[in-house]
């Protein structure tokens, strides 16, 4: 997909001159850093919860060999079905089978941007079983036929009058320009469905090793739902997700209801071990688990970004990335948006293909200090500029290092090459450069001093 | 071709054959051993069951939860009783326990015991859901229910009202003691299902506006006894 450069460079640049659109998402945003700020003033020690967050994740996925197998063994002597998947296709396949076993006639799906990673409703569709996303905005979005926007908040690059058409379109309901009659109507057409679903499908934000148990946050009931009314429940994770205790949750919890969405702790967060158990009045019957590498084995083998695997999803590094708020989530055409998706995509997908992600900051570092589980993520934004270089450096790289390093080891010719760089810096403004037409356009070239710092050096000091 | 499992696995020791760095702490000195040690550091839960009350109030009038408490049982089941008049409930489903029955027995309405295996449209169909629970959080203002304390999964998020009646020593400080407490309650029989309710549904998927009742619940009620 040597192509995905230039669609983002299009899409970045019609996004960013879009102010009405920008003023909207600035808007939208406006609500969460005031909750955020609040909720995190409850804190007695953020930054040092943010070490205990960062040394939960690490000390898993450091270790995540034994831990993996800890959770997996737990898991199964709680009467649940384990797959392993080495890509998107075995994970497809495996569900599909699931599907076909239980001869499926519906399926209702919670939020799960593992599934996006994997084009699993795509899969789905293709063999005939109809899904439907069940969290409101990946509702929508699915109505739309579109990406999610940004990954804990699918739509919301979408007005509210747009909504009221799409819903009038699809489910002939009366428009209306009230966000509370809108939820109204996906929840009264939605409640039939988990009814009517033979099987839900979730994805899982953490994966106890001591207990076997997945975790499951969300805001609005519907993987409660998911997880409740269908015979079977599908879980479909990242091996990442893993942490080693219980207790690691005290604070993972919290801590990613406070910075991905600005609450003290979202709505319901769901532990589930199992099947319905003997004595319980419901549940499904059946419990699988399918577990995604996926190339996550790849960023593992890399210590330097390593970190980058400790991610809990909270979106916190897309709310304040300035390049995120001007060229928008779908711009990037990946699953996972913003510095944290620019840092990991090139792992997952190719660095060839998606280093230009990399670039695709200020490096101002508002990721970084966002991160509750303190990943190093604009560093690594430069880590993969410098490995993509070393890889598979560009003519541009090869001529101008190559011509630096000749130049800065010969100083009669650094002396000489500056020299002729004062003396036609003027001439410099006119001419059509490349590479710096876009900088240049805005930009005046500052004016050349009279003399080197060299020769300032001497003449001041020797 | 070997399986996924062992593929998976052998990839994940190679590639931690090279260790990583720890992150960049702010007390690289003393970096917490266990999550445990974080407590001090995450949002206040009350030392005495005193405090844990207060700021359980706070973050519930916060999250739009109703808290009512009562003196006794007998009020408790008042104040049901009350509540359901005024919402005009036609249906009220419950989960069978010493602490419900009394309340449900005041209702003037239909009341179900959904313990048994049920009607999944019933359940739909019911205004309000009634269970116990295993633990409120007053840090946070979450709910603890189990597949055993609510009578199964769907029973505390289905009904379009979610009532919990509890005895005020329920109250624990923080997440990491009824995490605590589940262990010890549960060990390695766990209930299939545990459910922290933080609030009634919510979402805020359209322009980030906060509406209430997204899937779940609309109303969530606590009646604290004692």
């Amino acid at each position: 997909m040597d192509n995905s450069k230039a669609i983002f460079l299009k899409e970045a640049t019609v996004n960013a001159a879009d102010g009405v659109q920008r003023a909207f998402i600035s808007k939208a945003l406006g609500g969460y850093y005031t909750n955020r700020d609040l909720q995190k003033a409850r804190y007695r020690d953020w930054e040092r919860a943010r070490d205990a967050a960062s040394m939960a994740k690490w000390s898993a996925v450091n270790d995540l060999a034994n831990v993996l197998e800890k959770f997996v063994n737990n898991f199964e002597r709680n009467g649940g079905v384990v797959h392993w998947a080495r890509d998107a296709a075995e994970a497809r396949d495996i569900i599909l089978k699931i599907a076909e076993n239980a001869k499926a006639k519906a399926i209702v799906k919670s939020k799960c941007m593992t599934s996006e990673e994997i084009h699993l409703n795509d899969a789905l569709e293709k063999a005939g079983f109809g899904v439907v996303e069940s969290d409101l905005g990946e509702f929508i979005q699915q109505l739309r036929g579109e990406a999610p926007y940004h990954f804990v908040f699918p739509c919301m690059h979408v007005k509210r009058e747009a909504i009221s058409e799409l819903f009038t379109k699809h489910l002939g309901t009366a428009p209306t320009d009230s966000p509370e009659e809108l939820t109204m109507i996906a929840r009264r057409h939605l409640r039939q469905l988990y009814v009517d679903a033979d099987i839900g499908i979730t994805g899982a934000n953490f994966l106890v090793a001591e207990t076997g148990q997945i975790s499951i946050t969300e805001n609005e009931g519907n993987a409660r739902l998911t997880a409740a009314l269908p015979r079977i429940h599908i879980a479909l994770s990242g091996i990442e997700k893993v942490v080693n205790e219980l207790d690691d949750l005290s604070v993972l919890l919290p801590m990613l209801a406070t910075a991905g969405a600005g609450q003290p702790m979202t709505c319901y967060n769901t532990l589930y071990s199992g099947p319905r158990k003997k004595g319980e009045c419901d549940g499904p019957e059946e419990f699988h688990i399918v577990l995604l590498d996926n190339a996550r084995t790849r960023l593992l083998a890399d210590p330097e970004q390593r970190d980058a695997l400790h991610c809990i999803r909270c979106g916190a590094c897309l709310n304040v990335c300035p390049i995120f708020k001007n060229i928008g989530g779908l711009a990037y055409g990946t699953t996972y948006q913003g510095p944290i998706g620019s840092v990991i995509t090139p792992h997952l997908r190719g660095l060839k293909q998606w280093n230009h992600l990399s670039g695709a900051s200020s490096l101002c570092g508002a990721c970084t200090d966002a991160c509750p589980v303190r990943i190093d993520l604009h560093h690594h934004l430069l880590h993969n500029r410098r490995n993509a270089a070393k890889e598979s450096p560009t003519l541009f790289d090869r001529v101008f290092h190559n011509g630096f390093n000749f130049v800065i080891k010969r100083p009669w010719l650094f002396a000489t090459g500056g020299r002729i760089f004062r003396a036609t810096l003027p001439l410099l403004q006119k001419l059509p450069l490349p590479y710096m037409g876009a900088w240049m356009k805005t930009r005046d070239l500052p004016k050349a001093p009279a003399q080197s710092f060299r020769d300032q050096w001497k003449h001041d000091h020797v | 071709m070997s399986d996924a499992r062992t593929d998976i696995f052998a990839r994940i020791r190679e590639a931690l054959k090279v260790k990583a760095p720890k992150p960049h702490l702010k007390a690289q000195t003393s970096s917490p051993k266990t999550s445990v040690a974080a407590k001090p550091w995450l949002p206040d839960g009350g030392e005495t069951a005193e405090d844990s009350l207060l700021i359980l109030a706070e973050q519930l009038a916060k999250l739009k939860a109703v808290l009512i408490r009562v003196p006794d049982h007998a009020s408790a089941a008042k104040a049901f009783a009350e509540l359901a008049t005024t919402k005009s409930w036609k249906k009220v489903a419950y989960h069978g326990h010493e602490l419900t029955r009394p309340l449900a027995a005041t209702l003037t309405c239909e009341a179900w015991e959904a313990d048994a295996s049920f009607d999944k449209q019933k359940l739909e169909g019911s205004d309000a859901g009634l269970t116990t629970c295993e633990s409120i959080v007053a840090q946070l203002g979450s709910i603890l229910v189990s597949s055993r304390s609510s009578g199964g999964r769907a029973l505390s998020v289905l009904p379009h009202v979610h009532v919990v009646i509890a005895e005020a020593s329920q109250v624990v400080p923080d997440l990491g003691a009824a995490l605590a407490l589940v262990k010890a309650r549960h060990g390695t029989d766990m209930p299939s299902m545990l459910s922290f309710i933080t609030g009634p549904s919510r979402t805020g998927d359209i322009e980030r506006i906060l509406v209430l009742g997204a899937h779940g619940p609309k109303e969530l009620f606590l009646i604290l006894v004692g």
